[in-house]
């Protein structure tokens, strides 16, 4: 277990480069001096110069890429060009708002969809099952903009059941107040994928000599599935949940955009927005070292749920 | 049945080959078939803008500012809150009792612009609507689907191509070429797909059709090379590759004259996944401002319209573009799962 764990971190090593050479490519190959990008309209060749010392890139691409090594290994990514926040400071504060509505988010969706699924698995192949299915194709081909403009624009802005955006300071007054309607939509857009997830994991196990067995031993309908089927359908369930999250911590961008939700996806894309290299960069190497973390996490988990599981 | 059973038994007749019989397959599905009808009048709408046989005056304008659909008739109280406007700072004027001194030459020069906008020729009402600028909506959503369906096509197509390309390599050829590209993988997929589009879309800073193509293509090709690597790895063991190698077939002809045939049913349904993929992320590229440029119309374009707009109670251009993107999509979706029940050996 231990040396499994070992030899997962080791491996971990030659990923990373490959993510700090692309991102050190990326930014400084493809995308253009910094220092013209920062100076704007005001610039003469002196100050651009200034600009460019500032920032290293004077430098040769060796003493630049070891900087941005340093960079990433004493987590100090230096100051947001646009703001002068220290980056840092920024993942500090966002983080909170993100996860106010990503918890909940995340809770509520898994357990409707799970709901849903085995509700269509048990009625499999029936017409309800296909007018199921082909309705979540139809809700999954709705671009997730429109859902989150007819949502804002409906329930917030024609009904007034919600503040159309905002946020506010107490985490009482954020969770129950201005997260309720990015979390409906963040549900709402979720279900239909999530639910011909987990219907076929559902299926998978269904068609198991387990359940067969349960059955023959006279078990009602009702205790095979609560039971003996969703136990065992919940192990890729659990952690297909754990794999989506570090995507989700930045690809909630969009709702947080629109519902005036300070985190950290939010903050990506008004780093793109405004050309904010140190804030993408940092985010992109970031979320990268979570994603293979929870990679591994989402493993060992397997493993820990499902002895049957051969780590190697 | 019993005759396609009996066919290959007779002398001389050949067997239908794989496409032959998953074709009849995909022919029983009366919702694929269906699909697929869907599909090719989207992809002839694309062809015949592109040629420049439809809506090439989609950029006209030819109605008043959001003129309504026909079917709800012209904006009857359009000119009452233009009158309520221009009668308000009046009243506000006339409470510090003193008159306006330009309130006839105001009066006069409403008059004349209202004069002017009803002299033009410009329609009150259009089929579906009209955008801010008077232009028609239906001409919009046309144009639109050319500009996200070539996207979605030429992305997916060049993805299909890279992947195809590195899996083939990486699988069969193994050692360091299987490394390499299993690194390059790895690296592609830490980074959440979206943030790697954004990142790269970020440092690209330009604008327009080929650039997002490039972005999407060049970032999304991974999901096809695990596929395609894996069936290589299972293939190139198999007996008719050994036997191509023994009469002297070359690494090159192994891979893409006997094996590719083989495991091109799995490209073509990654393929059409990709190519709704591709849409979806094109459109949300495009609305927030790193997509397809100014000039170009998609429907991202639209939405990123529509969302001003909406507020305005005009819903018919967030409407066409919804619903054209979702029948398509949709349309798409559905096919992809025909096809792949179809194509799927197993399921025989």
């Amino acid at each position: 277990m231990l040396g499994y764990v070992v030899r997962r971190l080791w491996q971990f090593v030659p990923t990373l480069l490959g993510v700090v050479l692309l991102v050190f490519f990326l930014f400084n190959f493809v995308g253009g001096d910094p220092a013209y990008l920062l100076a704007g309209k005001i610039s003469n060749p002196a100050q651009i110069e200034n600009i460019r010392r500032q920032l290293g890139v004077d430098q040769p691409y060796a003493i630049q890429l070891w900087i941005f090594v340093k960079q990433i290994a004493s987590g100090d990514f230096g100051a947001s060009w646009s703001t002068n926040e220290r980056v840092s400071e920024i993942f500090a504060t966002r983080l909170g708002p993100s996860l106010t509505v990503l918890v909940p988010l995340l809770a509520i969706g898994t357990l409707l969809a799970m709901a849903a699924a085995m509700l269509v698995a048990y009625l499999r192949g029936s017409l309800t099952d296909r007018a199921i299915m082909v309705g979540c194709t139809v809700a999954q081909s709705i671009s997730i903009l429109v859902y989150i403009l007819v949502f804002q624009y409906v329930l917030a802005y024609q009904l007034g059941w919600f503040p159309v955006q905002g946020w506010g300071i107490t985490f009482a007054e954020n969770l129950l107040r201005y997260s309720v309607l990015a979390i409906i939509v963040g549900v709402a857009v979720s279900l239909a994928p999530d639910i011909r997830l987990y219907r076929s994991f559902f299926l998978d196990e269904i068609n198991q000599d387990y359940v067969r067995t349960a059955r023959a031993k006279g078990l009602s309908e009702r205790r095979v599935l609560w039971v003996h089927v969703l136990r065992n359908a919940a192990i890729p369930i659990v952690t297909n949940i754990l794999l989506q999250l570090p995507g989700l911590l930045a690809g909630a961008f969009l709702i947080e955009r629109f519902f005036g939700i300070p985190g950290i996806g939010r903050e990506v894309i008004l780093a793109v927005e405004r050309s904010d290299f140190p804030v993408i960069k940092a985010v992109t190497v970031y979320v990268a070292v979570a994603t293979m973390i929870v990679n591994l996490a989402a493993d060992l988990l397997y493993k820990a749920i499902d002895p049957r599981v051969q780590l190697k | 049945m019993s005759e396609s059973a009996i066919l290959p038994a007779l002398p001389g007749a050949a067997s239908p080959g794989v496409w032959t019989l998953a074709w009849r397959r995909f022919c029983r599905d009366r919702l694929g078939l269906a699909c697929l009808v869907v599909v090719v009048i989207y992809g002839a709408v694309m062809a015949a803008c592109a040629a420049g046989w439809i809506v090439r005056d989609w950029s006209e304008e030819v109605a008043v500012t959001f003129a309504p659909p026909s079917f709800l008739g012209p904006e009857a109280p359009r000119g009452a809150p233009a009158a309520a406007a221009a009668t308000a700072p009046q009243g506000a004027l006339e409470d510090y009792g003193i008159p306006d001194p330009l309130a006839d030459d105001l009066a006069e020069i409403a008059q004349e612009l209202s004069g002017v906008s009803a002299s033009e020729t410009r329609a009150v009402t259009l089929a579906f609507g009209a955008d801010k600028w008077g232009r028609d909506v239906l001409k919009k959503a046309v144009k639109g689907t050319e500009t996200s369906l070539f996207v979605g096509l030429v992305a997916a197509a060049l993805a299909a191509f890279l992947g195809t390309l590195f899996g083939a390599l990486a699988g069969y050829q193994g050692g360091w070429l299987d490394d390499l590209f299993n690194w390059l993988y790895s690296v592609l997929t830490s980074i959440p797909y979206l943030l790697l589009v954004l990142a790269v879309a970020a440092v690209v800073n330009q604008k327009g059709v080929l650039t997002v193509i490039l972005i999407l293509g060049l970032t999304g090709w991974t999901g096809i090379f695990r596929l395609i690597r894996a069936e290589y790895m299972k293939h190139k063991v198999r007996e008719y590759v050994l036997a191509a190698d023994a009469i002297g077939a070359s690494a090159a002809r192994r891979m893409f004259v006997h094996i590719l045939p083989n495991v091109s049913h799995v490209v073509l349904v990654q393929l059409s996944l990709h190519v709704v993929l591709f849409i979806k992320s094109e459109v949300i590229l495009t609305f927030l401002g790193f997509g397809v440029g100014v000039d170009t119309v998609s429907w991202g374009s639209m939405l990123a319209e529509a969302q001003s707009e909406l507020i305005l109670g005009k819903w018919w251009q967030i409407t066409a573009a919804t619903v054209a993107m979702a029948v398509l999509v949709s349309a798409f979706s559905l096919l992809t799962d025909a096809l792949r029940d179809a194509l799927d050996p197993r399921l025989k």
